[in-house]
């Protein structure tokens, strides 16, 4: 135990004293910040774009209800000859030419768009919808409907999901859940690739040093390995502190920076969307607030330090049975591949039915357990399919990590021999 | 206690191959005993076992009379001959580290540290990281690091390699001051004069097994063949030699002499006595040299291991 508590100490400081680690840790969330304020920069720069589109309208009934907005710019050109007005569309660079003929009917068949490039699917949408609308609304007059008394009779209607414990839920819970399952599930899976990763180099380092030999004959090297996989979750979990901390700081600081911005500017707006979207903000607030976070903390650390224990000790298997780590590719496709099938069966399986077949599988099978099963907490999962799916993990993790330890234990002294799974089955047996 | 260490029919298959074969070698207290043999012989794979890295298939080893226990590895030094040092940590602080996984504490590690370094001239060496020294250098620490916890029993595997003839003799002299102060020494070896010079005992390992092991002077006698190396001196040396190789197996040798001598081996028959072969030589010619020859380490290890190729 004192030997395990020495090494673990040592891969620790080691991971943490090194310069990539202190440059990752620091500049990495400054990246991911850079990198959302280029996309909101860029995205911004698209939609201050100001667009006008040529309207060459026949029936003379449209040019009123073509109003212009912030982005696109309507021009009634219905005045010259077709001819004139796609001229001048094309000469002037205008975004395009609706065209609308004069016997237009309810299909609106006959109606068309120029222009050198094909329009955003939104813009033809709203195209669309506004000759539309105007053309229902005719239509009503025709049969002698009252468009007022239409609209008054309108309902909105929202279905409110409830499940059987009483907990009510929303479509925007769901959301929600998914938000927060998913990045709990993602994150995990990085976790679960970066700090094996290091576990694996940090082997690697050790047989190539051949250090290895003198530390073994002090130490078991299941005691090595151990303090190996223990030090470094540890470095993980500093780093993962300290990126926690510092967005915090960083939420905080561009609340107080943009904030201002934010009040000044949309003022008279805010006014109209507070009275539509207060009780579906409040609504989101108590929706995050019902989910079951105590819960999902408790099983993120479980269903964390079950799965990186499990690929990590992998990790350390194939770091002892190659001599650099540009023999490990052949080892490292069949752990990615079951990580990968974790995330698109959360993505695509739980999102779509979080307690249907594949999704309950998969959140019982532990290579993909932790990764599926923290996705479709958020939805309400029962106990006994928690306590099946930890257990499976746990038993998983000791037979992984004994098999682990011993292909670890003999690959850590063979030198100059590349590894096959056939040698790597015979070493079980030495 | 007569011996340290004791290995029994230590037998160990790696797959399909036999790395030992009932192998059993015992040590005795105070001595350096020198595991010889040509490379893949499985001098390592024996070491590795005697440190508790690789377990016999069959087989069992004593230390001090007692079978060899997890905690024992306080007691034994081992320099690998596949030897490195974590690069980019300091010198100071691995050697720490890996005296404190021997079970030092802090405290008393750094203090032998310290008499170490100055011991072995490498004071200013402390706050350096291993990749700005050369082998050799590094050598100097994995040594101090092997015998810092005062082992009853240490092992040496290629512990002259990679260290210039300077600092092997430096090395030399640490190995035997260890002994004089009581340490039981075990090393191996395929540097034959080295094993002349410092071993008691040694053991030959060829093809997974023990061809031979006991005490080196006792080795030495047997291989020896009754031959003795003589440089005469006489009127006519054709005819003297002419009348020896009826009598003996004669040879042909070479050695430093200032005199113009025939210089010869003779070899005896069994039974007969270098006083015999003084008497007969005595009135034929004027005798400047007579030495019995007895074999080297070096020859007893060619001589075995291409009997049993």
């Amino acid at each position: 135990m004192r030997n395990l508590k020495l090494i673990i100490q040592r891969e620790y400081l080691a991971r943490v004293r090194n310069k990539t680690f202190i440059i990752m840790t620091f500049l990495s969330p400054l990246i991911l910040v850079g990198m959302f304020a280029l996309i909101a920069y860029l995205s911004m720069l698209n939609s201050s774009e100001q667009r006008i589109i040529g309207l060459f309208d026949e029936t003379e009934m449209f040019a009123s209800e073509f109003k212009d907005q912030e982005q696109v710019q309507y021009l009634d050109l219905s005045g010259k000859t077709f001819e004139e007005a796609k001229q001048m569309v094309n000469e002037q660079d205008y975004y395009g030419l609706i065209y609308i003929p004069e016997n237009i009917n309810n299909d609106l068949e006959g109606v068309q768009f120029f222009g050198k490039e094909s329009p955003g699917l939104g813009t033809i949408q709203a195209i669309e919808k506004t000759i539309a609308d105007r053309l229902t609304r005719e239509e009503l007059i025709e049969r002698g409907i009252d468009v007022n008394q239409l609209n008054e009779a309108k309902t909105e209607v929202r279905i409110e999901i409830q499940n059987f414990s009483g907990e009510r839920t929303s479509k925007m819970s769901n959301y929600i859940k998914m938000f927060f399952g998913g990045a709990a599930g993602y994150l995990l899976m990085m976790f679960i690739i970066i700090y094996g990763n290091m576990v694996m180099r940090s082997v690697i380092e050790e047989k190539t040093n051949r250090i290895i030999e003198i530390i073994v004959s002090s130490v078991k090297p299941i005691q090595l390995m151990m303090g190996k996989v223990l030090g470094t979750s540890l470095a993980g979990i500093t780093q993962f502190t300290i990126w926690v901390v510092l967005a915090g700081v960083l939420a905080m600081t561009s609340f107080y920076v943009l904030g201002i911005d934010i009040f000044t500017v949309q003022k008279s707006q805010l006014e109209t969307v507070e009275q539509i979207a207060q009780p579906e903000i409040a609504q989101l607030v108590m929706d995050v607030l019902n989910l079951p976070i105590l819960k999902l903390i408790i099983f993120f650390l479980i269903y964390f330090i079950g799965g990186y224990f499990l690929y990590s000790s992998i990790y350390a298997a194939i770091g002892a049975a190659v001599d650099s780590e540009t023999d490990t590719q052949q080892f490292m496709f069949p752990v990615i591949l079951p990580l990968m099938l974790g995330i698109y069966v959360g993505f695509f399986s739980v999102i779509e039915n979080p307690h249907g077949t594949v999704s309950t599988i998969f959140s019982m099978v532990p290579l993909t357990s932790p990764i599926v099963m923290l996705m479709r907490i958020p939805f309400g999962v029962p106990w006994w399919e928690l306590a099946i799916s930890v257990a499976l993990l746990i038993i998983t993790n000791f037979i992984v990590i004994w098999i682990a330890a011993k292909i670890y234990r003999v690959g850590i002294l063979m030198y100059g021999k590349k590894a096959s799974y056939k040698e790597l089955f015979k070493w079980l047996k030495y | 206690m007569e011996n340290l260490l004791v290995a029994e029919n230590i037998y160990k298959q790696f797959g399909n191959f036999t790395a030992l074969n009932n192998v059993s070698i015992a040590i005795p207290r105070g001595s350096i005993f020198g595991l010889l043999g040509p490379n893949g012989a499985g001098k390592t794979t024996l070491l590795r076992i005697i440190n508790q890295i690789t377990m016999p298939d069959k087989g069992r080893v004593y230390l001090d009379g007692k079978p060899l226990h997890p905690n024992d590895i306080a007691h034994i030094g081992y320099l690998p001959e596949e030897r490195g040092l974590y690069k980019s940590m300091k010198v100071g602080e691995q050697a720490l580290y890996l005296a404190r996984l021997k079970g030092l504490s802090k405290a008393e590690a750094k203090e032998r540290l310290e008499y170490w370094f100055k011991k072995l001239q490498i004071e200013g060496w402390w706050d350096k990281k291993i990749q700005e020294l050369s082998k050799g250098m590094a050598q100097k620490v994995q040594f101090i690091i092997t015998v810092l916890h005062r082992p009853k029993l240490l092992i040496f595997d290629e512990p002259f390699s990679g260290f210039d003839p300077v600092n092997a003799g430096l090395i030399k002299n640490e190995i035997l001051q260890l002994k004089e102060e009581g340490a039981t020494i075990l090393f191996s070896t395929h540097r034959m004069e080295s094993v002349e010079e410092l071993c008691d005992y040694m053991a030959l390992i060829h093809l997974s097994n023990k061809l031979l092991d006991g005490k080196v002077s006792e080795i030495k006698r047997e291989y020896k063949s009754n031959t003795y190396e003589v440089g005469l001196e006489s009127e006519n040396d054709t005819a003297l030699l002419a009348e020896l190789k009826e009598k003996f197996v004669i040879g042909n040798t070479n050695f430093k002499s200032i005199n113009d001598d025939l210089k010869l081996t003779i070899q005896l028959k069994e039974g007969e006595t270098p006083n015999q072969l003084l008497d007969y030589l005595l009135g034929k010619a004027r005798i400047n040299h007579f030495v019995e020859v007895i074999p080297s380490v070096n020859d007893i290890f060619i001589k075995t291991v291409t009997q049993h190729a």
